[in-house]
C-alpha cells in the first residue's frame, strides 16, 4: 500500500518546467492524454454539428461550405490527432516500461521530443482551422486537393506531414524498448499481450507512416510549387495517389485497433481471473494483421478504376486479414469460460468492443465482398462499418483501458457506479448512431452529403438522437474520472489484484518504476485455479 | 421488396443477385455478432464470480479449437469471396450490343449525351431491358457515377474514360448521386435516371429537349471538328504523313518502339491530346499536341466519328 | 529518469542507438521507396516521353556528382574507424572532408538546376517543347533530387554538430555512437543517390 507520504512520479516535482521538460515516459504519456482529450472534443464538436445538420434534408444549420469543413476537421483531427497516438502513445507510453520491468522508454529525450513534435503538428492543423479551415476530407484526394480546393490544405496537411514523424518516433522508441530492455526472464512469450499488440502497432507507424510523409509532400509540391506528379493534365495517374495514400491509411486503422485488442487481453482475463485462452495464437494474430494489413489498402478502390484483377487480389487479401481477427474474438470469448467473472467498468468496455467490433469486422468482410462494395462503396455503410471499428473498436479500448489502468496512473479509484453507468450509456448510444448508418447505406446514401433525399430522413433522425446520447456518454467519464483525482479513494497497490509487473509497482508508481530490476519466472496472467494470483 | 424500407428500389438486372448477396452477408455477420455477443453474456452470467459453478478442468489451449475457428472463417469468406468476385465480373463486362452514351462529370454537373445527340444535364433517360454502356469522363476533380435502384457505381476520373453498364428492368425515376466528393456543391451533383419502355426512350430521343435545333450525332459533330481542327489536312491526304485512320478503331497498332497496342478509346484520346505518347511505326512526330484546345465533350465527339470510320470506308 | 539510468552499461546503450538507427533507415527507405514506386509507374506509362526528356539532364556532371558523394561515403566510414580507435584528431579531418565532399555536392547540385533552370526545364518557367509527358519526369526529378537534397543537407547538419562536440571535448563512448549511426545515415543518403542517378539520368541513354 502506497503510503499518501510517498513520493511519486505525481508529486515528484510540481512546476510547469517539471511537466514540460519532463523525460519520465509516465509524465509524457499524461501529456498526451490530455492533449489527445482536448482534440478529441474538439473533433466531437465538429460531429456533433454534422449530426445536427443532418437531422434534416435541407441545409438549415451550415452551408455546404461549413458542412464539408467540419467533416474534414472532424476525420483529420480524429484520425490523426486522436486515435492514431491514443493507446500508443498514453497507455503504450505508460505501460511499456512498467510491463517489461524498464525503468523508462529506450530514448526519453525522443519521447518528450515526440510529444513536441505532435503538439506542433496539431497547432498547425488548429491554425489551419481557425483560418478558414479545410474542405479536402481526410483523405487529401487529388487533384482536388492538389489543384481545385481553395481552403488551407497546405497548412492541415503539413500539420497531419509532422504529427507523423511523431508517431514514427513513438513506434521506434517502443520497437527499441521492447528489444533491448526486457528485465530478465522476461521472454517474448512471457509478455502480457498488450506489448505484443503494441510491437505489431510500432512496426505500421514504423514502416507506413513514411508513405503517408511522401505523399503529403507530393500534394504540396503540387498545390504550393506547381510540381505536378498527380496532375492529370501532365499524364499523372489519377489514381496513384490513392495507392501511396491508403497504403498507409489502411494499416493505420490497425494502429487504432490492435492496441485497443491488447487492451482487451489484458482487462478480460484480469476480471475473468483466468490465463488468456490461446496466448500464442493472439499474439501471432496480432502479427499477421500488421502484416497482412500492409497489402489489402487497394480495397478502398474497388470502383476508382483500378484494374478488376487488382481488384480481385486486394478482395481476397482483406479476407484473409478477417482471419486472424476472427481468431482473437474466439479466443477472448474461450477465455471467459469457466472464469471468475466481475462486470467492473473496464471489463464492460472489453465485452463491449468484442461484441463492437465483430459486427464492424464483419461489415467489413461485407466491404471487402467485391459485386456488393460496388454498391456499397463511399455511401454510410462505410461510415457505420469504420466508425464500429475506430468508435466502437478503439475509443471503447481506449476508455477501457483509461478505466483499468486509472488506478495505476492516478493513484485513485473512480466511482465503480458511474463508470459502469456511462459504459452502458456509450454502448448504447453507439449503437443506436451508427447502427442506422448500415440501412442508410444500403438504400444508398452517400458519404459527405449535408442534403439528401427526404425519404432517408427517419434513420438519420435516430442516429443523431443516439449520437446525442453517445456526446453524454462521453462527457460523463471526463467529469468523474475529474472528480476522483481530488475526491475519489486512494488506490491500494493493485487494486484489481492483476497480474502483470505494473502492477508490482506502488499507484502511483515512483519516478523510477521499480526498486530493483524485476526477475520474471513465468508467462503472463498469472492467476490460479481459484483465480488468486499466483506471484503475488 | 418496395415495401422494406431496408432496400432501394431493385429496377436492374444486377440489382436482385447484389441484394440477395447482401442478405446472405449480412445474414452471417449478424449471425455471428449475436452468436458472440450470447456467448459472451451466457458466459459472463454462467461464470459470476459469487456463483458456485464447477471450474474444474479450465481449458487454456487447444489446437482442434484454433483450428476450428480458423477453419470455418476462412471457409466463410472464401465463399463470401467466390460470390463476390463473380457478381463484379457481370458488373464490369459490359455486352458488346449495350447502347453506349456519354457521360461528362464536371463541378457540379452531370453532362449526357445519347447516341443520336440529344443532350441532357443531370438526367440520364435510359431504354428498359437493352443494357447501356456509360463512357464516362471527368473534366476537373474525381467524381463517381452512382445509381442505387440499380446497384451500380463507379469514379468517374480526370484523364481516363472509365465505364459503367446496367440494363434497366423496371420503369420509373430513380436517383443519381455523385458518391465521390468533389467539392463545394458535392450533395447537389445529384440527378434522376428515368427508366422508359424502348418505345418511350424512342420518341424521347427524337425530341429537341431543351435545343432550338435537332440533335447533331456525336459521330457527326466529330466529322465537323475534324475539319475545323484542321485533322483533315495530314489525316486524310494520299501523301503518307499522318496514319490513316479507317479501320482504326480495335486493331492492333505497331509503335515505333516495336511494341504495339490496341487502338481502343483511351489510346485514342491519349493520341490526340499528347501525340508523341505513343509513336506509330513509320511517322515523324510531328502532330501539334490537342491537350487544352479540346474539352472532353469534343474529344468524345471526335473518338465516335473514328470509330464510325471503317476501313474501305470513304470520308464523308 | 535521467538516460544514462536506463541500460546497464554503455555496450547495451550503443546496441539500443544501432538498433533506434535501422529502425530509422526503414522508414526513410519507406519514404523514398513511395517515390521510386511512384516514378516507375509513371516511367512505365511514359517511357518514351521520360527517356526523352531524361537526355535532358546534366548526366556527366551528375557523373561526377556520384563519384563527389561516394568519396564522401569513404571519409564517414574512415571517420566511425577513427572515432572507434579513439583518434579525436584524425576523426576531426575526416569528418571535415565528409562536409566538405557533401557541400560539394550540393553546390554540383545547384549548378545543374541552374543550368536547368536557364535551359527552360523549370517548374514555373517550363519552356521546353518536348513530349507532354515530360514534364511530368521533370517534376518527379526535381521532387526526388530535391527530397535527397534535403537528406544531404541535414546530414550536414549532423555532421558540423558531430565536429564541433568532437572538438570540443574527448571522446567518449556515447559520442562514437553518434559518429556510427551520423555513418549509417549518411551511407544511405549516399545508396538512395545511388539508385536516383541510373534512375533519373542514365535511362534514356540505354540503348
Amino acid at each position: 500500500m502506497a503510503e499518501p507520504t510517498a513520493t511519486s512520479y505525481l508529486n515528484a516535482a510540481y512546476t510547469a518546467r517539471s511537466w514540460l521538460l519532463t523525460l519520465d515516459h509516465k509524465r509524457i504519456a499524461l501529456l498526451y492524454m490530455v492533449s489527445i482529450t482536448f482534440f478529441f472534443f474538439v473533433g466531437g464538436a465538429a460531429a456533433v454539428l454534422l449530426r445536427l445538420e443532418l437531422l434534416s434534408p435541407q441545409a438549415d444549420l451550415v452551408v455546404a461550405e461549413t458542412y464539408n469543413r467540419l467533416f474534414t476537421i472532424h476525420g483529420v483531427i480524429m484520425v490523426f490527432f486522436f486515435l492514431i497516438p491514443a493507446i500508443p502513445a498514453v497507455l503504450g507510453n505508460f505501460l511499456v516500461p512498467l510491463m517489461i520491468g524498464a525503468p523508462d522508454l529506450a530514448f526519453p529525450k525522443l519521447n518528450l521530443a515526440s510529444w513536441y513534435i505532435f503538439m506542433l503538428g496539431g497547432s498547425l492543423c488548429l491554425v489551419a482551422l481557425l483560418f478558414g479551415g479545410v474542405d479536402t476530407g481526410w483523405t487529401f484526394y487529388t487533384p482536388f486537393s492538389s489543384l481545385y480546393s481553395n481552403s488551407n490544405v497546405m497548412l492541415t496537411a503539413l500539420g497531419v506531414f509532422v504529427a507523423g514523424f511523431s508517431s514514427i518516433l513513438t513506434g521506434l522508441n517502443f520497437i527499441v524498448t521492447i528489444h533491448t530492455l526486457r528485465a530478465p526472464g522476461m521472454h517474448w512469450f512471457r509478455m502480457p499481450l498488450f506489448l505484443w499488440a503494441i510491437y505489431a502497432t510500432s512496426l505500421i507507424m514504423v514502416l507506413g507512416t513514411p508513405v503517408l510523409a511522401t505523399v503529403l509532400v507530393l500534394v504540396a509540391l503540387e498545390r504550393g510549387l506547381g510540381i505536378g506528379i498527380f496532375d492529370p493534365r501532365l499524364g499523372g495517374d489519377p489514381l496513384l495517389f490513392q495507392h501511396l495514400f491508403w497504403f498507409y491509411s489502411h494499416p493505420a486503422v490497425y494502429i487504432m485497433i490492435l492496441p485497443a485488442m491488447g487492451v482487451v487481453s489484458e482487462t478480460i482475463t484480469c476480471f475473468s481471473r483466468r490465463r488468456i485462452f490461446g496466448y500464442s495464437f493472439i499474439a501471432f494474430a496480432s502479427l499477421a494483421i500488421a502484416l497482412i494489413g500492409f497489402l489489402v489498402w487497394g480495397h478502398h478502390m474497388f470502383v476508382s478504376g483500378q484494374s478488376m484483377y487488382a481488384g480481385m487480389v486486394f478482395s481476397f487479401l482483406s479476407f484473409l486479414v478477417a482471419v486472424p481477427s476472427a481468431i482473437k474474438v474466439f479466443n477472448w470469448t474461450a477465455t471467459l469460460h469457466k472464469g471468475r467473472i466481475r462486470l467492473s467498468t473496464p471489463m464492460l468496455y472489453a465485452l463491449g468492443f468484442i461484441g463492437l467490433f465483430t459486427l464492424g469486422g464483419l461489415t467489413g468482410v461485407m466491404l471487402a465482398t467485391l459485386g456488393l462494395d460496388v454498391h456499397m462503396h463511399d455511401t454510410y455503410f462505410v461510415i457505420a462499418h469504420f466508425h464500429y471499428i475506430m468508435v466502437g473498436g478503439a475509443v471503447m479500448g481506449y476508455l477501457g483501458g483509461v478505466h483499468f489502468w486509472w488506478p495505476k496512473i492516478s493513484g485513485r479509484l473512480y466511482s465503480e457506479w458511474w463508470g459502469r453507468l456511462s459504459a452502458l450509456i456509450i454502448f448504447i448510444g453507439f449503437n443506436l448512431t451508427f447502427f442506422p448508418q448500415f440501412l442508410l447505406g444500403y438504400l444508398g446514401m452517400p458519404r459527405r452529403y449535408h442534403v439528401y433525399p427526404p425519404e432517408f430522413q427517419v434513420f438519420n433522425v435516430f442516429s443523431t438522437a443516439g449520437a446525442s446520447i453517445l456526446g453524454v456518454g462521453y462527457l460523463l467519464p471526463l467529469a468523474y474520472l475529474l472528480w476522483s483525482l481530488r475526491y475519489g479513494p486512494r488506490a491500494e497497490g493493485n487494486p484489481w489484484l492483476a497480474s502483470g509487473l505494473e502492477w508490482k509497482t506502488p499507484c502511483p508508481p515512483p519516478v523510477h518504476n521499480f526498486d530493483a530490476t524485476p526477475v520474471v519466472r513465468h508467462g503472463a496472467y498469472a492467476y490460479g485455479p481459484d483465480g488468486e494470483l499466483r506471484d503475488a | 421488396m418496395d415495401s422494406v424500407p431496408f432496400f432501394p428500389p431493385q429496377a436492374s438486372s444486377m440489382a436482385a443477385q447484389t441484394d440477395w448477396l447482401y442478405a446472405l452477408s449480412l445474414g452471417i455477420a449478424l449471425f455471428f455478432s449475436l452468436l458472440i455477443a450470447g456467448l459472451l453474456l451466457s458466459l459472463a452470467v454462467r461464470y459470476e464470480y459469487r456463483r458456485e459453478v464447477d471450474r474444474s478442468n479450465a481449458v487454456e489451449e487447444s489446437l482442434g479449437l484454433e483450428l476450428l475457428w480458423t477453419a470455418v472463417p476462412l471457409a466463410l469468406v472464401m465463399l463470401l469471396f467466390f460470390l463476390g468476385a463473380k457478381l463484379f465480373f457481370a458488373l464490369r463486362r459490359s455486352p458488346a450490343e449495350a447502347l453506349e452514351i456519354h457521360v461528362v462529370g464536371r463541378q457540379w454537373m452531370w453532362k449526357v449525351q445519347h447516341p443520336n445527340g440529344r443532350r441532357e444535364i443531370n438526367e440520364l433517360h435510359v431504354p428498359i431491358g437493352w443494357p447501356v454502356r456509360l463512357r464516362m469522363i471527368s473534366q476537373d476533380v474525381i467524381h463517381s457515377f452512382f445509381v442505387p435502384a440499380f446497384r451500380v457505381k463507379q469514379d468517374v476520373l480526370p484523364g481516363r474514360y472509365s465505364e459503367l453498364w446496367f440494363t434497366a428492368t423496371r420503369g420509373g425515376s430513380y436517383h443519381l448521386f455523385c458518391a465521390e466528393y468533389c467539392g463545394t456543391s458535392h450533395a447537389r451533383m445529384v440527378g434522376r435516371v428515368v427508366a422508359l419502355d424502348p418505345a418511350e426512350y424512342q420518341r424521347w430521343l427524337s425530341g429537341f429537349g431543351a435545343a432550338q435545333q435537332p440533335p447533331v450525332s456525336p459521330q457527326a459533330a466529330g466529322a465537323a471538328l475534324f475539319e475545323k481542327m484542321g485533322c483533315a489536312v495530314c489525316h486524310r491526304a494520299s501523301d503518307g504523313r499522318a496514319p490513316t485512320l479507317e479501320g482504326l478503331y480495335g486493331r492492333r497498332v505497331l509503335l515505333a518502339d516495336g511494341r504495339s497496342v490496341l487502338a481502343d478509346e483511351e489510346y485514342l484520346r491519349k493520341s490526340i491530346l499528347t501525340p508523341g505518347w505513343k509513336l506509330v511505326a513509320g511517322f515523324a512526330p510531328i502532330m501539334p499536341a490537342y491537350a487544352g484546345r479540346l474539352d472532353e465533350e469534343e474529344i468524345l465527339q471526335l473518338i465516335a466519328y473514328i470509330r464510325s470510320l471503317q476501313r474501305g470506308a470513304r470520308h464523308g | 529518469m535521467p538516460e544514462e539510468a536506463i541500460f546497464e552499461d554503455a555496450l547495451e546503450r550503443r546496441q539500443a542507438a544501432a538498433l533506434g538507427m535501422w529502425t530509422f533507415l526503414a522508414t526513410e527507405v519507406l519514404l523514398f521507396g513511395a517515390l521510386f514506386v511512384a516514378y516507375a509507374l509513371n516511367y512505365h506509362l511514359h517511357a518514351d516521353a521520360f527517356r526523352e526528356a531524361a537526355r535532358r539532364l546534366e548526366h556527366l556532371l551528375a557523373g561526377a556528382n556520384t563519384a563527389v558523394l561516394l568519396s564522401s561515403s569513404w571519409t564517414m566510414a574512415m571517420a566511425v574507424h577513427s572515432a572507434a580507435a579513439g583518434r579525436r584528431r584524425s576523426l576531426l579531418a575526416y569528418l571535415a572532408a565528409t562536409m566538405l565532399l557533401g557541400a560539394a555536392f550540393l553546390g554540383v547540385k545547384a549548378i545543374e538546376y541552374r543550368t536547368e533552370y536557364e535551359h527552360g526545364l523549370f517548374p514555373g518557367r517550363f519552356t521546353w517543347q518536348g513530349p507532354a509527358p515530360a514534364r511530368l519526369f521533370f517534376n518527379f526529378y526535381y521532387a526526388l533530387t530535391g527530397l535527397h537534397a534535403a537528406h544531404v543537407s541535414a546530414g550536414l547538419a549532423a555532421l558540423a554538430w558531430l565536429w564541433l562536440s568532437a572538438f570540443r571535448a574527448r571522446l567518449d563512448p556515447r559520442s562514437v555512437a553518434a559518429v556510427e549511426n551520423t555513418g549509417l545515415y549518411w551511407h544511405l543518403v549516399d545508396m538512395v543517390w545511388i539508385f536516383l542517378y541510373p534512375m533519373l539520368y542514365l535511362m534514356g541513354r540505354a540503348p
